[in-house]
């Protein structure tokens, strides 16, 4: 298990009586991309600005890199874009970036190597305030790659983009992991996160609910069976795959617990026995079959309180 | 630190408010400090008041620069350095820059000392520049009416310098606190403007009234300017060649150390907030 390098311990954020970030123990290790995934107000922005010491914590506490969050020492060595990108209208990106760079004495260079990774040097010399909203979230991006840093905490980083926007970041970000990076971004998107991440940890109302791989919060994926007679194909299934669990669906077919390599074995038994499969395939959960389940279930224990 | 201040003159330098507040504040100094009085004395000398022509043309005299130069500072150049600071730190909230250069690592409080110290870079800027001009209006003015120029002593020279860094560098870092506290660059400049404009002239009209507001008018950062302004040979309103603001109300040392108290009053509750408060 590589090591970890960003470690929540029941980091707590409230504002008067309203708990906005509810106890979030979170783990991401190094050299992956770590999900946080909520639907919007979940507290994703408000934990990620506890990470990078933006915001204090009412409660709990976290180590960034093995140093405190907001620690100068520590947010040299993280790229943050946190809340969308805030950048002087009046300055060029080139500019607003060499700005950037002089506070930690950074060189024209870094500056011309981070437009280079978002594809904005043709444009970098063009003001700030006429960009559109892809290349201004570009632009927060190469903000955050100043430096080369270990780690990126990228807050809904495709939040406003249209779908070409949105797919050009992904594969920035695939880029940027590729490179060696820990990337941790945040997002209600739940396609974006099963495309992009490795790991989740998924936050509703301020809570933590889990926090695992993309498979394992998918569960395990089955198959779906619809042969006659059904009653042979029971039999035929259970002879086999041996004891796996079978359901009866309620279109009348079977879904049966068993991993898909199994299928051609399955689909030879059945024809052997002589029974008539009109259709057989894998059935997966979605992230965001299991994203509404756990949310639902967290709703429905909030309300049993 | 440095870095900070590298990075935060940049941005001042290419920053359009900059010049235009420079150039606002150089035109105003030039129109009511020598513009209005030459032709007031032009008037004069016109309609045969030889007195108030020769007071008029001595106010114009290159030798009366540390004086003219900081006439104006007290109302119209403390409002104008004071939006400009205001502006510097509370833009940084509505653009959400202060977020981004936090993120970037500098520290808040070395990001906060590079602003201050880039202000404070303008402010000398924007005095050196005030007595270059007020020098070439004054040395024209006298040449244009065959006057021998008389030039001010470098001891004077450097009075008037230092009391306009004093008055401009505390009316800077009041307008950088108000930028931080209200964390808006509108809100900041509109309670600054309030403030220097119309609650210390309101309270200054009362303050012989009732003798516990003329106790509190009396160390208000205004008065304090102002009196040093007055200290050093700047005319009041009722003068001739003067301007509102100047006053006599406190001595010279009085206004110098009332000044520099709010100087670091201000810097300090600026590095409070900044240093304390959620981002």
């Amino acid at each position: 298990m590589p090591e970890p390098i960003v470690v929540s311990d029941d980091l707590t954020k409230r504002y008067g009586r309203h708990t906005v970030v509810d106890a979030v123990s979170l783990t991401v290790h190094r050299g992956e991309i770590y999900g946080f995934l909520g639907p919007n107000g979940a507290g994703k922005t408000t934990t990620l600005r506890m990470l990078v010491g933006l915001v204090r914590p009412t409660r709990g506490s976290a180590r960034v890199l093995d140093g405190r969050p907001g620690d100068p020492s520590v947010l040299r060595r993280v790229g943050a874009l946190i809340e969308g990108p805030g950048f002087y209208p009046y300055l060029s990106g080139r500019d607003n970036l060499r700005v950037l760079a002089r506070y930690n004495r950074l060189t024209d260079a870094d500056v011309e190597q981070a437009l280079d990774q978002v594809d904005l040097s043709a444009r970098g010399g063009d003001p700030y305030k006429s960009y559109s909203l892809g290349m201004k979230q570009r632009l927060g991006v190469a903000a955050a790659l100043l430096g080369e840093p270990d780690l990126l905490i990228l807050d809904e980083p495709t939040n406003g983009l249209d779908p070409s926007g949105m797919a050009d970041m992904r594969d920035l970000i695939r880029k940027l992991a590729a490179q060696g990076r820990t990337v941790l971004l945040s997002s209600h998107l739940l396609g974006e996160v099963q495309q992009l991440c490795d790991r989740v940890g998924v936050i509703a109302d301020g809570r933590l609910l889990t926090e695992s791989t993309v498979a394992e919060l998918r569960g395990a994926s089955s198959l779906l069976v619809r042969a006659e007679p059904a009653v042979r194909a029971e039999q035929v299934i259970a002879a086999t795959l041996g004891a796996v669990d079978v359901r009866r669906t309620a279109d009348g077919g079977l879904e049966v617990h068993a991993e898909p390599d199994r299928n051609p074995e399955l689909v030879r038994a059945l024809v052997a026995a002589g029974v008539e499969v009109r259709e057989i395939r894998t059935s997966e959960r979605t992230l965001e079959e299991a994203f509404f389940e756990m949310t639902d279930h967290a709703s429905r224990e909030e309300l049993a309180r | 630190m440095i870095a900070s201040l590298r990075a935060e003159l940049l941005r001042l330098r290419k920053w359009p408010v900059t010049w235009v507040i420079t150039g606002v504040w150089l035109t105003l100094n030039v129109f009511f400090g020598y513009l209005l009085d030459y032709l007031s004395y032009r008037d004069a000398a016109g309609g045969g008041d030889r007195r108030l022509a020769g007071a008029l043309l001595a106010q114009l005299s290159p030798a009366q620069v540390p004086s003219t130069m900081v006439t104006g500072l007290p109302m119209f150049g403390s409002a104008l350095v004071l939006i400009l600071a205001a502006l510097a730190t509370g833009s940084g909230y509505g653009w959400n820059t202060w977020r981004t250069v936090f993120t970037q690592g500098p520290g808040r409080l070395s990001a906060l000392g590079g602003t201050l110290l880039a202000l404070a870079v303008v402010v000398v800027g924007f005095t050196v520049l005030t007595l270059l001009t007020d020098l070439a209006a004054s040395a024209i003015v006298t040449a244009a009416e065959g006057q021998a120029l008389t030039w001010p002593g470098l001891g004077e020279l450097a009075e008037g310098l230092s009391g306009a860094l004093l008055i401009g560098g505390t009316w800077a870092a009041g307008g950088a606190l108000l930028g931080i506290l209200a964390r808006s660059p509108g809100l900041s400049v509109g309670l600054g403007l309030v403030w220097v404009l119309i609650v210390e002239n309101l309270l200054r009209g009362v303050a012989s009234l009732l003798g516990a507001v003329e106790a509190v008018t009396d160390v208000l950062p205004g008065t304090a300017a102002g009196s040093l302004a007055g200290a050093l040979g700047a005319a009041g309103a009722a003068e001739v060649g003067g301007a509102p603001g100047v006053l006599t109300v406190l001595s010279g040392a009085q206004s110098i150390a009332l000044l520099a108290a709010y100087l670091v009053a201000f810097v300090v509750a600026a590095a409070l907030v900044m240093t304390r408060r959620d981002a």
